[in-house]
């Protein structure tokens, strides 16, 4: 494994130690099969500690992960016949979105996603999968295209957040992501999101309006970074930690708070682990999803759609 | 001359200071941060807040606001005792909601209601920076969308007018998801045909800028708003390079394309008549 994560690191090495210790039975006489046996059972349990009961700022590190699986990982394993689409037709085409048609299960679909790289080259190519106005412009023309067709869309979460840059202000980012809010709510198909990674602000947000929403256990979705919150609350970016503890961003929190539908379960340690397993799990929650809204009629699924996010908030009410 | 030598000299040392800057003394006088010119508070009131010196707008709270822009006496306020919750537990956030509570007349950062322009029939939502700088959490969204909804339901118009730096952080994903709530809710006024004006006073930042604020059938800006999506601190950082000092003013949206008109507030109420006239029956097609 090329990168450990500090929470990690324990399970790490001896999961090393036992593999060394094999190679050394293998090759000599000795016999350490007992010792073996129960540096396993340690594993097991120190896995279990470390791996059940991550903090919100492991799965922190987890999301970011540069092994992560991303976007591209999931469509390869869950899709076929994958034409990606470009462009927005009107400025450019964004490197940081992908979108285009598919088939799920033998369905066509319209798959839109946030692309980040895995590595440096690639994250300069994907703008470390911060989208520009234009991106936000592609996955709505592309999801007008499966409205006309009546194709359902499936939308991944990954980002830090829309680009913060002068030519994306200038290009009206607000108005870009204000747009898809408004329009996804009005699609006449089913809208199905699933945050795989980091779900950024209003730049995740962009492709998050629909009518399931879920989570991969180790994802995040959150106002701001963690970074950014304890930077502007306690002026001190080193804060961070807490900040994540405090602003509730991990799948468990979401559901707790009743903004998603659910937390699709992780191959322990991390999806990067097995993309195929991950991929399994993903696709569970899509097929049940499509199963469950391509029955609705359409005034029902708007009016769902609209009821889900009527619904969330909590407040109260002035004693007089 | 002699006298030259001595005229100048001060006898009093001075500290300036922001906040000396801003209210010279508590409550009676107000100096215009952009001319540096010192009025009345009254005469700048009388004004609509707008510098008669040189025309900056200051901030206007939400009532005056409406006091000023609408029918004498034809506004009626919806959720008025809405107040937020702490859904996260956030430290210390009970403790701001209740200072700016009682440092302002508001219970929260919007004020929404029924009113008139002209003899026209509007639901309206005016924000007030002053109110935890006008962030958007539960209690915003969910007003906003009561307001948008009541709109479409008795086919009146609905107008916003905007100052918010954007989502409320203490209430975290809860108020993210405010964009999505107030989007959708706009979608169905939109599709029911209704009227949506937007003005965006300043600032207009972030997550309310990147919803409600940039979907009016008429989006229409303040001289001299800040608007924008990320901060310019942010950018600068990320980009590295100064930005223009005009950057994500009204008037820099304007020319990118990004607004349909920068109304000054003296014209705002002849201008929304205009249009909400030209719209006869207030957004009912039927």
């Amino acid at each position: 494994m090329k990168h450990v994560l500090e929470f990690e690191k324990p399970v790490i090495e001896l999961r090393e130690k036992i593999a060394d210790l094999k190679k050394l039975t293998e090759n000599s006489e000795m016999d350490l099969s007992d010792e073996i046996i129960t540096l396993e059972k340690r594993l097991e349990k120190l896995e279990t500690d470390v791996y059940d009961r991550m903090a919100p700022w492991d799965r922190v590190q987890m999301a970011r992960h540069p092994e992560r699986p991303t976007t591209l990982d999931y469509i390869e394993h869950l899709f076929t016949d994958f034409l990606e689409l470009h462009g927005d037709r009107n400025f450019g085409d964004d490197s940081a979105i992908i979108s285009g048609i598919a088939k799920f299960k033998n369905q066509p679909v319209t798959v839109v996603g946030h692309q980040r790289g895995k590595d440096t080259k690639e994250n300069i190519r994907r703008n470390f999968g911060m989208p520009h106005p234009e991106g936000y412009r592609k996955a709505l023309r592309l999801m007008k295209q499966a409205e006309k067709f009546q194709r359902p869309i499936i939308t991944f979460i990954d980002t830090k957040g829309a680009y913060p840059g002068k030519a994306a202000e200038e290009r009206g980012q607000s108005e870009a992501i204000a747009r898809n809010l408004m329009e996804m709510a009005g699609l006449t198909v089913p809208i199905i999101c699933i945050v795989i990674g980091e779900g950024g602000s209003g730049g995740a947000l962009g492709l998050g309006i629909g009518d399931r929403i879920y989570m991969l256990e180790n994802s995040t979705y959150s106002v701001i970074s963690p970074e950014g919150a304890s930077s502007i609350l306690w002026k001190d970016a080193g804060l961070a930690q807490e900040a994540a503890e405090s602003m509730k961003i991990t799948s468990y929190d979401l559901k707790k708070l009743n903004i998603i539908d659910g937390v699709v379960p992780e191959v322990r340690g991390g999806a990067h682990r097995d993309i195929q397993t991950q991929a399994f799990e993903i696709e569970k929650v899509i097929k049940q999803s499509l199963d469950e809204l391509s029955i609705l009629k359409t005034e029902d699924l708007l009016e769902q759609r609209f009821v889900k996010y009527k619904n969330i908030g909590d407040y109260t009410y002035l004693d007089l | 001359m002699l006298r030259d030598f001595f005229s100048k000299k001060k006898r009093y040392a001075s500290i300036p200071s922001q906040e000396a800057r801003q209210d010279v003394p508590e409550g009676l006088m107000q100096k215009c941060p952009n001319c540096q010119k010192i009025f009345y508070r009254k005469e700048l009131n009388r004004n609509m807040n707008v510098c008669p010196h040189c025309d900056h707008h200051h901030r206007l709270s939400a009532y005056e606001r409406i006091q000023h822009l609408f029918d004498e006496e034809s506004f009626v306020e919806w959720d008025k005792h809405m107040i937020s919750n702490n859904p996260l537990h956030f430290p210390e956030y009970e403790e701001k909601l209740e200072k700016d509570r009682h440092k302002s007349d508001l219970n929260e950062a919007v004020v929404t209601g029924k009113a008139k322009m002209s003899g026209m029939e509007t639901a309206v939502a005016v924000m007030d920076s002053r109110f935890r700088m006008g962030s958007m959490g539960s209690v915003v969204g969910e007003k906003i969308t009561n307001a948008i909804e009541e709109a479409r339901k008795e086919k009146i118009p609905f107008i916003i007018f905007t100052a918010s730096g954007g989502a409320r952080m203490q209430e975290g994903v809860l108020s993210l998801m405010q964009m999505g709530k107030t989007s959708v809710a706009l979608q169905r006024l939109h599709a029911g045909g209704g009227l949506f004006i937007s003005v965006m006073t300043h600032p207009t930042t972030g997550g309310v800028s990147a919803s409600f604020a940039s979907l009016g059938d008429y989006n229409f800006a303040e001289p001299g708003a800040l608007i924008g999506f990320a901060g310019r601190r942010i950018i600068e950082q990320t980009i590295r390079e100064k930005l223009p000092q005009d950057f994500q003013t009204a008037e820099f949206l304007l020319e990118h394309g990004q607004l349909d008109r920068v109304v000054h507030r003296h014209d705002m109420r002849k201008t929304l008549t205009t249009v909400l006239d030209l719209h006869t029956g207030g957004g009912d097609r039927t």
